[in-house]
Protein backbone atom coordinates (compact mmCIF):
# COMPACT_ATOMS: atom_id res chain seq x y z
CA UNK A 1 0.00 0.00 0.00
CA UNK A 2 1.32 3.52 -0.75
CA UNK A 3 2.09 6.04 2.33
CA UNK A 4 0.15 8.76 2.27
CA UNK A 5 2.14 11.90 1.18
CA UNK A 6 2.05 14.65 3.91
CA UNK A 7 2.88 17.83 2.53
CA UNK A 8 4.00 20.74 5.77
CA UNK A 9 3.91 24.65 4.58
CA UNK A 10 5.00 26.69 7.03
CA UNK A 11 7.20 29.72 7.48
CA UNK A 12 8.04 32.96 5.22
CA UNK A 13 8.49 30.74 2.35
CA UNK A 14 5.68 28.80 2.41
CA UNK A 15 2.68 29.08 -0.28
CA UNK A 16 0.26 28.98 3.03
CA UNK A 17 -2.83 31.72 2.69
CA UNK A 18 -2.52 34.60 5.57
CA UNK A 19 -5.65 35.64 6.77
CA UNK A 20 -4.45 39.12 8.73
CA UNK A 21 -7.58 40.03 11.10
CA UNK A 22 -7.18 44.12 12.15
CA UNK A 23 -9.65 45.24 14.54
CA UNK A 24 -9.72 48.83 13.78
CA UNK A 25 -8.26 50.17 16.53
CA UNK A 26 -4.78 48.80 15.06
CA UNK A 27 -5.31 51.80 13.06
CA UNK A 28 -7.38 54.52 14.32
CA UNK A 29 -4.84 56.33 15.63
CA UNK A 30 -2.96 56.73 12.52
CA UNK A 31 -3.04 59.27 10.14
CA UNK A 32 -3.79 58.79 6.27
CA UNK A 33 -0.61 57.94 5.39
CA UNK A 34 0.13 55.61 8.46
CA UNK A 35 -2.90 53.63 7.59
CA UNK A 36 -2.40 53.29 4.00
CA UNK A 37 1.76 52.30 5.53
CA UNK A 38 0.27 49.90 7.63
CA UNK A 39 -2.20 48.02 5.18
CA UNK A 40 0.47 48.23 2.72
CA UNK A 41 2.78 46.23 5.14
CA UNK A 42 1.09 43.66 5.37
CA UNK A 43 -0.34 43.70 1.47
CA UNK A 44 2.94 43.66 -0.07
CA UNK A 45 3.91 40.36 2.56
CA UNK A 46 1.50 38.72 0.51
CA UNK A 47 -1.62 38.53 3.16
CA UNK A 48 -5.35 38.99 3.08
CA UNK A 49 -6.39 42.02 5.36
CA UNK A 50 -9.97 41.36 6.99
CA UNK A 51 -10.17 45.11 8.50
CA UNK A 52 -13.03 45.39 11.14
CA UNK A 53 -14.26 49.05 10.19
CA UNK A 54 -13.72 50.77 6.72
CA UNK A 55 -11.57 53.65 5.40
CA UNK A 56 -13.08 56.68 4.45
CA UNK A 57 -13.04 57.89 1.24
CA UNK A 58 -10.60 59.88 1.15
CA UNK A 59 -8.28 57.47 2.39
CA UNK A 60 -9.91 54.34 -0.18
CA UNK A 61 -8.65 56.48 -3.23
CA UNK A 62 -4.60 57.41 -1.43
CA UNK A 63 -4.69 53.36 -0.93
CA UNK A 64 -5.31 53.39 -4.78
CA UNK A 65 -2.80 55.86 -5.59
CA UNK A 66 -0.11 54.28 -3.50
CA UNK A 67 -1.28 50.68 -5.06
CA UNK A 68 -0.01 52.29 -8.63
CA UNK A 69 2.89 53.94 -7.59
CA UNK A 70 3.92 50.32 -6.26
CA UNK A 71 3.21 48.39 -8.90
CA UNK A 72 6.12 50.64 -11.31
CA UNK A 73 8.14 49.96 -7.69
CA UNK A 74 7.88 46.66 -6.76
CA UNK A 75 8.19 43.61 -8.90
CA UNK A 76 5.73 41.46 -9.45
CA UNK A 77 3.05 43.51 -7.19
CA UNK A 78 -0.13 44.17 -9.48
CA UNK A 79 -1.86 46.06 -7.33
CA UNK A 80 -4.98 45.27 -4.91
CA UNK A 81 -8.27 43.76 -4.42
CA UNK A 82 -10.65 45.83 -2.17
CA UNK A 83 -14.27 45.93 -0.89
CA UNK A 84 -16.15 47.27 1.86
CA UNK A 85 -19.58 46.04 3.34
CA UNK A 86 -20.97 47.98 6.00
CA UNK A 87 -24.37 47.29 8.28
CA UNK A 88 -25.96 50.52 7.05
CA UNK A 89 -29.89 49.67 7.29
CA UNK A 90 -32.65 52.13 6.14
CA UNK A 91 -34.51 50.50 8.51
CA UNK A 92 -33.25 52.35 11.12
CA UNK A 93 -34.99 54.88 13.61
CA UNK A 94 -34.21 59.19 13.27
CA UNK A 95 -32.82 58.40 16.77
CA UNK A 96 -30.68 54.73 16.09
CA UNK A 97 -29.59 56.67 12.32
CA UNK A 98 -28.37 60.31 14.83
CA UNK A 99 -26.67 57.90 17.38
CA UNK A 100 -25.08 55.66 14.50
CA UNK A 101 -23.79 58.83 12.89
CA UNK A 102 -22.33 60.64 15.60
CA UNK A 103 -20.12 57.13 16.64
CA UNK A 104 -19.21 57.47 13.08
CA UNK A 105 -17.94 60.57 13.87
CA UNK A 106 -15.91 60.00 16.98
CA UNK A 107 -15.13 55.94 16.43
CA UNK A 108 -14.74 55.86 12.66
CA UNK A 109 -17.32 53.27 10.80
CA UNK A 110 -16.62 50.36 12.57
CA UNK A 111 -20.08 48.73 11.37
CA UNK A 112 -18.56 47.19 8.65
CA UNK A 113 -16.33 44.94 7.29
CA UNK A 114 -13.22 45.44 4.83
CA UNK A 115 -10.82 42.84 2.23
CA UNK A 116 -8.19 44.24 0.98
CA UNK A 117 -5.75 41.77 -0.77
CA UNK A 118 -2.68 41.57 -3.12
CA UNK A 119 -4.42 40.97 -6.90
CA UNK A 120 -1.56 38.51 -7.08
CA UNK A 121 -3.59 36.04 -4.27
CA UNK A 122 -6.91 37.45 -4.44
CA UNK A 123 -8.61 37.34 -8.43
CA UNK A 124 -12.08 39.31 -7.34
CA UNK A 125 -14.22 40.31 -4.58
CA UNK A 126 -17.94 39.88 -5.67
CA UNK A 127 -20.10 41.99 -4.08
CA UNK A 128 -23.79 42.84 -3.16
CA UNK A 129 -25.60 44.96 -0.78
CA UNK A 130 -25.64 41.87 1.76
CA UNK A 131 -22.61 39.81 0.93
CA UNK A 132 -19.20 39.65 -0.45
CA UNK A 133 -17.29 36.64 -2.06
CA UNK A 134 -13.43 36.32 -2.07
CA UNK A 135 -12.25 34.68 -4.97
CA UNK A 136 -8.73 32.88 -5.07
CA UNK A 137 -6.41 32.23 -6.99
CA UNK A 138 -5.29 28.59 -7.96
CA UNK A 139 -1.67 28.18 -7.32
CA UNK B 1 -9.27 66.87 4.36
CA UNK B 2 -7.09 70.09 3.83
CA UNK B 3 -7.74 69.40 -0.32
CA UNK B 4 -11.11 69.27 0.97
CA UNK B 5 -11.41 72.60 2.75
CA UNK B 6 -9.69 73.97 0.09
CA UNK B 7 -12.08 72.93 -2.53
CA UNK B 8 -14.86 74.07 -0.69
CA UNK B 9 -13.62 77.39 -0.39
CA UNK B 10 -13.09 77.72 -3.73
CA UNK B 11 -16.23 76.58 -4.90
CA UNK B 12 -18.06 78.95 -2.57
CA UNK B 13 -16.18 82.01 -3.62
CA UNK B 14 -16.06 81.50 -7.18
CA UNK B 15 -19.94 81.08 -6.15
CA UNK B 16 -20.04 84.61 -4.64
CA UNK B 17 -18.29 86.58 -6.84
CA UNK B 18 -18.16 84.97 -10.41
CA UNK B 19 -20.69 84.52 -12.51
CA UNK B 20 -21.26 81.16 -13.86
CA UNK B 21 -19.41 80.28 -17.16
CA UNK B 22 -17.74 77.55 -18.73
CA UNK B 23 -18.41 74.30 -16.13
CA UNK B 24 -15.09 71.81 -15.81
CA UNK B 25 -17.70 68.59 -16.58
CA UNK B 26 -15.46 65.37 -15.39
CA UNK B 27 -16.28 61.88 -16.98
CA UNK B 28 -15.13 59.04 -14.36
CA UNK B 29 -15.53 55.50 -13.69
CA UNK B 30 -13.86 52.01 -14.29
CA UNK B 31 -11.59 51.30 -17.59
CA UNK B 32 -14.52 50.15 -20.30
CA UNK B 33 -17.26 52.07 -18.97
CA UNK B 34 -17.90 53.99 -21.49
CA UNK B 35 -16.45 57.63 -20.76
CA UNK B 36 -14.60 58.49 -23.89
CA UNK B 37 -17.77 57.10 -25.87
CA UNK B 38 -19.89 59.49 -24.22
CA UNK B 39 -17.63 62.63 -24.52
CA UNK B 40 -17.27 61.79 -28.29
CA UNK B 41 -20.99 61.38 -28.21
CA UNK B 42 -21.02 64.85 -26.97
CA UNK B 43 -18.43 66.43 -28.77
CA UNK B 44 -19.76 65.22 -31.92
CA UNK B 45 -23.21 66.79 -31.07
CA UNK B 46 -21.74 70.09 -30.21
CA UNK B 47 -18.57 70.77 -32.08
CA UNK B 48 -18.82 68.24 -34.76
CA UNK B 49 -15.37 66.34 -33.68
CA UNK B 50 -14.14 63.38 -31.75
CA UNK B 51 -12.15 63.92 -28.33
CA UNK B 52 -10.22 60.71 -27.56
CA UNK B 53 -10.09 57.33 -29.26
CA UNK B 54 -11.75 54.17 -27.91
CA UNK B 55 -11.25 50.62 -27.70
CA UNK B 56 -12.38 47.26 -26.44
CA UNK B 57 -8.63 47.27 -24.96
CA UNK B 58 -8.91 49.00 -21.04
CA UNK B 59 -6.89 51.92 -20.16
CA UNK B 60 -6.94 53.39 -23.80
CA UNK B 61 -7.34 56.45 -22.22
CA UNK B 62 -4.13 56.90 -19.76
CA UNK B 63 -4.22 60.05 -20.08
CA UNK B 64 -6.45 63.08 -18.95
CA UNK B 65 -7.64 64.64 -22.27
CA UNK B 66 -10.40 68.11 -22.74
CA UNK B 67 -11.86 69.60 -24.87
CA UNK B 68 -13.18 73.64 -24.16
CA UNK B 69 -16.20 75.56 -25.24
CA UNK B 70 -18.24 73.07 -25.96
CA UNK B 71 -21.59 74.65 -26.08
CA UNK B 72 -24.74 72.84 -25.45
CA UNK B 73 -28.31 74.21 -25.99
CA UNK B 74 -31.37 73.01 -24.56
CA UNK B 75 -35.14 74.37 -23.96
CA UNK B 76 -33.50 78.26 -25.21
CA UNK B 77 -30.89 77.79 -22.60
CA UNK B 78 -27.43 77.37 -23.69
CA UNK B 79 -24.53 76.51 -21.35
CA UNK B 80 -20.85 76.02 -21.77
CA UNK B 81 -18.22 73.10 -20.95
CA UNK B 82 -15.37 71.82 -20.78
CA UNK B 83 -15.60 68.51 -21.11
CA UNK B 84 -12.75 66.14 -18.85
CA UNK B 85 -12.02 62.90 -19.94
CA UNK B 86 -10.40 60.89 -17.40
CA UNK B 87 -8.47 57.87 -17.38
CA UNK B 88 -10.35 54.77 -15.63
CA UNK B 89 -10.00 53.53 -11.97
CA UNK B 90 -8.76 50.35 -11.38
CA UNK B 91 -7.51 48.67 -8.53
CA UNK B 92 -5.19 46.37 -10.03
CA UNK B 93 -3.11 46.43 -13.03
CA UNK B 94 -1.12 43.38 -14.81
CA UNK B 95 0.44 43.71 -18.11
CA UNK B 96 -0.43 39.97 -19.06
CA UNK B 97 -4.23 41.12 -19.19
CA UNK B 98 -2.52 43.43 -22.18
CA UNK B 99 -0.69 40.56 -23.65
CA UNK B 100 -4.07 39.00 -23.90
CA UNK B 101 -5.10 41.54 -26.78
CA UNK B 102 -2.09 40.46 -28.58
CA UNK B 103 0.26 43.09 -27.38
CA UNK B 104 3.81 42.05 -27.07
CA UNK B 105 5.61 42.06 -23.58
CA UNK B 106 7.19 45.25 -23.61
CA UNK B 107 4.69 46.86 -25.24
CA UNK B 108 2.14 46.00 -22.69
CA UNK B 109 4.62 46.55 -19.90
CA UNK B 110 4.65 50.46 -20.73
CA UNK B 111 0.75 50.05 -21.31
CA UNK B 112 0.73 48.99 -17.51
CA UNK B 113 2.88 52.01 -16.42
CA UNK B 114 1.34 54.44 -18.37
CA UNK B 115 -2.49 53.11 -17.01
CA UNK B 116 -0.67 52.92 -13.46
CA UNK B 117 0.20 57.31 -14.17
CA UNK B 118 -3.32 57.55 -15.72
CA UNK B 119 -5.32 56.36 -12.97
CA UNK B 120 -2.86 58.71 -10.04
CA UNK B 121 -3.56 61.75 -12.62
CA UNK B 122 -7.42 60.88 -12.65
CA UNK B 123 -7.98 61.25 -8.86
CA UNK B 124 -5.30 64.44 -8.64
CA UNK B 125 -7.85 65.74 -11.15
CA UNK B 126 -11.28 65.33 -8.35
CA UNK B 127 -10.03 68.39 -7.09
CA UNK B 128 -10.14 70.52 -10.42
CA UNK B 129 -13.80 69.68 -11.73
CA UNK B 130 -16.98 71.21 -11.01
CA UNK B 131 -19.18 68.52 -11.82
CA UNK B 132 -19.32 64.99 -12.68
CA UNK B 133 -20.84 61.97 -14.87
CA UNK B 134 -19.84 58.39 -13.00
CA UNK B 135 -19.84 56.17 -15.76
CA UNK B 136 -21.51 52.83 -15.00
CA UNK B 137 -21.38 49.55 -17.17
CA UNK B 138 -25.22 48.66 -16.67
CA UNK B 139 -23.87 44.94 -18.39
CA UNK B 140 -21.71 44.12 -15.16
CA UNK B 141 -22.68 44.28 -11.51
CA UNK B 142 -22.95 47.83 -10.27
CA UNK B 143 -21.37 47.24 -6.54
CA UNK B 144 -17.81 47.84 -7.00
CA UNK B 145 -15.01 49.17 -4.68
CA UNK B 146 -14.14 51.89 -7.56
CA UNK B 147 -17.45 53.10 -8.22
CA UNK B 148 -18.11 53.98 -4.29
CA UNK B 149 -14.98 55.34 -3.89
CA UNK B 150 -14.88 57.80 -6.97
CA UNK B 151 -18.84 58.28 -5.36
CA UNK B 152 -17.40 58.44 -1.79
CA UNK B 153 -15.04 61.45 -3.14
CA UNK B 154 -17.29 63.73 -4.89
CA UNK B 155 -19.67 63.69 -2.02
CA UNK B 156 -16.61 64.75 0.38
CA UNK B 157 -16.09 67.71 -1.87
CA UNK B 158 -19.92 68.67 -2.33
CA UNK B 159 -19.33 68.07 -6.28
CA UNK B 160 -22.60 67.28 -8.13
CA UNK B 161 -22.44 63.81 -9.44
CA UNK B 162 -24.99 62.63 -12.19
CA UNK B 163 -24.80 58.62 -13.06
CA UNK B 164 -24.93 56.91 -16.10
CA UNK B 165 -25.48 53.64 -16.51
CA UNK B 166 -24.16 52.97 -20.18
CA UNK B 167 -24.66 49.96 -22.76
CA UNK B 168 -28.35 49.47 -22.10
CA UNK B 169 -28.79 48.45 -25.85
CA UNK B 170 -26.23 45.30 -24.59
CA UNK B 171 -28.92 42.43 -23.65
CA UNK B 172 -27.20 41.59 -20.22
CA UNK B 173 -28.17 45.25 -19.37
CA UNK B 174 -29.88 46.20 -15.85
CA UNK B 175 -30.57 49.61 -14.80
CA UNK B 176 -32.53 48.76 -12.19
CA UNK B 177 -29.67 46.91 -10.47
CA UNK B 178 -27.44 50.22 -11.22
CA UNK B 179 -30.60 52.44 -9.48
CA UNK B 180 -30.34 50.21 -6.73
CA UNK B 181 -27.22 49.97 -6.03
CA UNK B 182 -26.94 53.91 -5.78
CA UNK B 183 -30.60 54.85 -4.94
CA UNK B 184 -29.37 58.64 -3.64
CA UNK B 185 -28.23 59.67 -6.81
CA UNK B 186 -30.02 60.87 -10.55
CA UNK B 187 -29.72 57.31 -12.66
CA UNK B 188 -30.18 58.20 -16.73
CA UNK B 189 -29.55 54.90 -18.70
CA UNK B 190 -27.53 55.22 -22.50
CA UNK B 191 -26.01 53.42 -25.04
CA UNK B 192 -23.05 55.98 -26.24
CA UNK B 193 -22.51 53.78 -28.77
CA UNK B 194 -25.98 53.84 -30.18
CA UNK B 195 -26.75 57.44 -28.94
CA UNK B 196 -30.19 55.87 -27.52
CA UNK B 197 -31.60 58.44 -24.89
CA UNK B 198 -29.44 60.88 -25.17
CA UNK B 199 -31.71 63.66 -25.04
CA UNK B 200 -32.89 62.32 -21.53
CA UNK B 201 -29.00 62.55 -20.58
CA UNK B 202 -29.44 66.13 -21.63
CA UNK B 203 -32.34 66.88 -19.65
CA UNK B 204 -30.19 65.16 -16.52
CA UNK B 205 -26.76 67.44 -17.50
CA UNK B 206 -28.93 70.75 -16.74
CA UNK B 207 -30.58 69.52 -13.76
CA UNK B 208 -26.94 68.44 -12.61
CA UNK B 209 -25.70 72.25 -13.21
CA UNK B 210 -28.14 73.58 -11.74
CA UNK B 211 -26.43 71.67 -8.54
CA UNK B 212 -22.43 73.74 -8.87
Amino acid sequence: MAKKKVIKKTGKNSKDLTIHFMPYSEISREDIIGKIKKIMGIVLDNKIIILQGKLSSEEQAKLIENSMVMIGNIKGFQGIEVAAISGENDSRGLFDRIRHNIARILVGEQDAITIIGPASVVKDIKKDPKKMEMMLKRK
Amino acid sequence: MIKIIKNFARRLFSGIFKKKGEIKLGFYGSPNAGKTSLANKICQDWLGEDLGAVSKMPHETREVQSKEKVVIKRNGKSLEFKIIDTPGIATKIDFEDFMKFGMKKKAAQERAKEATQGIIESIKWLDDVDAVVVMVDSSVNPYSQVNITIIGNLVARNIPVLIVANKIDLKKSDIKKVKGAFPEYDVVGISAKSGENMEEFYEALFKLVKKV
